[in-house]
């Protein structure tokens, strides 16, 4: 089922297992993006949608498999090493740096993960609260924003890092549609400049219009891959929403 | 949510100092080094007694670099106040020169912070707060149990008694103030450099700071073993200053509630805060460390009130209401001002 993607330019796992105790969060899970792609996911709670993005992203090790990013292996490396290798990830519960400013929350991500100093980190910083509308609260304390802002910021952080594939998880959650509809303008222009999007999301029709690929998980397993529409008519997917049909 | 102008990083500009920020920075500087001139014009009892609120202030901006800007809740920092003291009386004991002893124990607390690190950094939040308190009494035994440093009843610091008193007491003034002076420069410095931001998104979110690209580890490190010697400088000119420990008090986990008074009472996590509140600290104790219990109660209390109704502490009063800042070491993203030679021409 699972498209051929060539390995080189993309980030790729192989054969990720993950398991939590006896708990199997994953299961031997083939995946890949390549930059410029945009793949959705989709699935149940506790599909292991979020257990991906942790292997993809470092913050967990897989019990078995491989990730590479452009052919080199990166399963052990930290997550701040992936940062800098061009990983960007935005979490599903926005996490501020509370003490800091909106401007100085993305200087972290425009410093380090990016690698840019003084006027260079300024500039990209500017452009990315731009490109996130964040750019009049720049010199708002980050812990004084509300929900909608709070998942603009966590999106402009990672983006500050300078991306090639930029990993989202939920961002377009608590958003009303018209919040959620700015996002998916956001995510087609970040494709357009090049980068690699995975974006998993409750909120399908929205998803589906930013991403050309949609990957639906249940289980720990990937179930279908492909084209998104194809993917949402497929009979194991709407079993797996909506239970066996009688 | 996304912007339509093309250029936009040339219409905005980020801004880290003003010309307020320089006159005060420029004065700070100066009162500073004017502070070396007080042992010509004061008398010997006024020396000493600014020595020991500069040794206040040292303790004050070690742990807010510490705690404030690092999110390192450090409850045994007394370790390396003591390690300090005993290592200046150990380098004596081998002919060592007093004050060379004093710089080196500095050193040799730094080391001994190199030397924890592995240990206690693994540790976070409480469990760090309550690992560094328990190296600190681990210590203190030790050093109580070494017969040659003194055991539990003290030891004098001999060797200094070969300069005349008053000499004695400005030495010392100038090491302090020296010591403080290079610190405070060192905190400015991190908080100029990209590492400023950095230690405090570690502070924050020390995951979330690791996944936008920051090595936690090193930095954590550096400013842990900072904050080592900051505390052993202090450690050792307590000792200088007064001429005698003993292990119980100089390695007293008073010390930790004096420096958590200090900082929370002027403003944890700014540069001006922690200054401020060892200066109050310094005066309560001159008018009321003779009514003993009471004294420590009324500091209980006072703190108490802060945490209540000024949780970021006296600072937070001039610096909200005025947007005071002394320093340049924030960051101001403010619209370029368009210049009208700069206009474009309507085509």
């Amino acid at each position: 089922m699972s498209k051929a993607i060539p390995a080189a330019r993309a980030l790729t796992g192989r054969g990720l297992s993950k398991r939590f105790g006896d708990l199997v969060v994953l299961d031997d899970v083939d995946f890949s993006v390549v930059a410029g792609d945009a793949v959705g996911i989709v699935g149940p709670n506790g599909a292991g949608k979020t257990t991906l993005l942790n292997l993809l992203a470092g913050s967990l090790r897989p019990n078995a498999g491989t990730i590479t990013l452009d052919d080199q292996d990166i399963t052990t490396t930290s997550p701040a090493t992936r940062c800098r290798r061009g990983i960007g990830r935005a979490m599903q519960i926005p996490r501020p740096f509370a003490g800091l400013t909106v401007l100085e929350n993305v200087l972290v991500g425009a410093s380090y993960g990016a690698g840019l100093r003084g006027q260079h980190a300024y500039r990209h910083c500017a452009e990315v609260l731009d490109t996130c509308g964040l750019i009049e609260l720049a010199n708002r304390r980050a812990d004084s924003l509300g929900l909608l802002h709070r998942k603009r910021l966590e999106l402009a952080r990672a983006l500050a890092t300078g991306p090639r594939i930029l990993l989202l998880d939920e961002i377009g959650g608590g958003l009303t549609d018209a919040e959620a509809v700015d996002l998916v303008v956001t995510v087609r222009k970040l494709r357009e400049r090049g980068i690699g999007v995975v974006w998993i999301e409750h909120i399908v029709h929205v998803l589906v219009q930013a991403v050309d690929r949609l990957v639906c998980m249940d289980a720990g397993r990937i179930i279908a891959d492909g084209d998104p529409q194809a993917v949402l008519s497929d009979a194991v997917v709407v079993d797996a929403y909506l239970g066996k049909a009688q | 949510m996304t912007s339509t102008s093309a250029d936009v990083p040339a219409l905005w500009a980020v801004r880290r100092s003003s010309t307020g920020t320089r006159i005060s920075s420029a004065a700070l500087l100066a009162a500073g080094v004017a502070l070396f001139a007080v042992p010509f014009g004061f008398a010997a009892g006024v020396v000493q007694q600014l020595t020991t609120l500069f040794i206040f202030m040292i303790l004050a901006v070690m742990w807010n670099a510490l705690a404030g800007y690092g999110g390192q809740v450090s409850v045994g920092q007394q370790a390396y106040l003591g390690s300090g003291a005993y290592a200046t009386i150990f380098l004596t004991q081998h002919a060592v020169p007093p004050y060379l002893a004093v710089l080196l124990a500095a050193v040799a607390s730094a080391l001994l912070a190199v030397l924890l690190a592995p240990l206690l950094l693994r540790l976070r939040g409480g469990q760090f707060a309550v690992g560094s308190w328990v190296v600190a009494e681990t210590l203190a035994l030790l050093v109580a149990l070494d017969a040659d440093l003194g055991g539990g009843t003290g030891i004098s610091l001999r060797g200094l008694n070969a300069y005349a008193p008053n000499l004695r007491r400005a030495y010392t003034y100038w090491i302090t103030l020296a010591i403080l002076l290079l610190l405070l420069g060192l905190v400015v410095y991190l908080l100029r450099h990209r590492m400023g931001v950095a230690l405090q998104a570690i502070r924050d979110d020390e995951d979330a700071a690791a996944a936008l690209g920051v090595r936690t580890g090193p930095l954590k490190f550096g400013l842990f073993v900072l904050a080592g010697f900051g505390c052993g400088a202090a450690g050792a000119l307590t000792l200088a200053n007064t001429l005698f420990i003993q292990p119980q008090s100089i390695f007293g986990v008073q010390w930790t509630a004096y420096m958590i008074f200090m900082v929370l009472v002027g403003g944890i996590g700014t540069f001006e805060g922690p200054i401020l509140g060892a200066i109050l600290f310094f005066l309560l104790q001159q008018q009321f460390a003779q009514y003993g219990a009471g004294y420590l109660i009324g500091l209980g209390i006072i703190a108490a009130g802060f945490a209540l109704y000024l949780p970021r502490g006296l600072w937070s009063l001039p610096a909200d209401r005025l947007h005071l800042r002394l320093l340049p070491v924030g960051y101001h993203l403010q619209r370029r001002v368009a210049r009208p030679s700069a206009r474009r021409s309507d085509v």
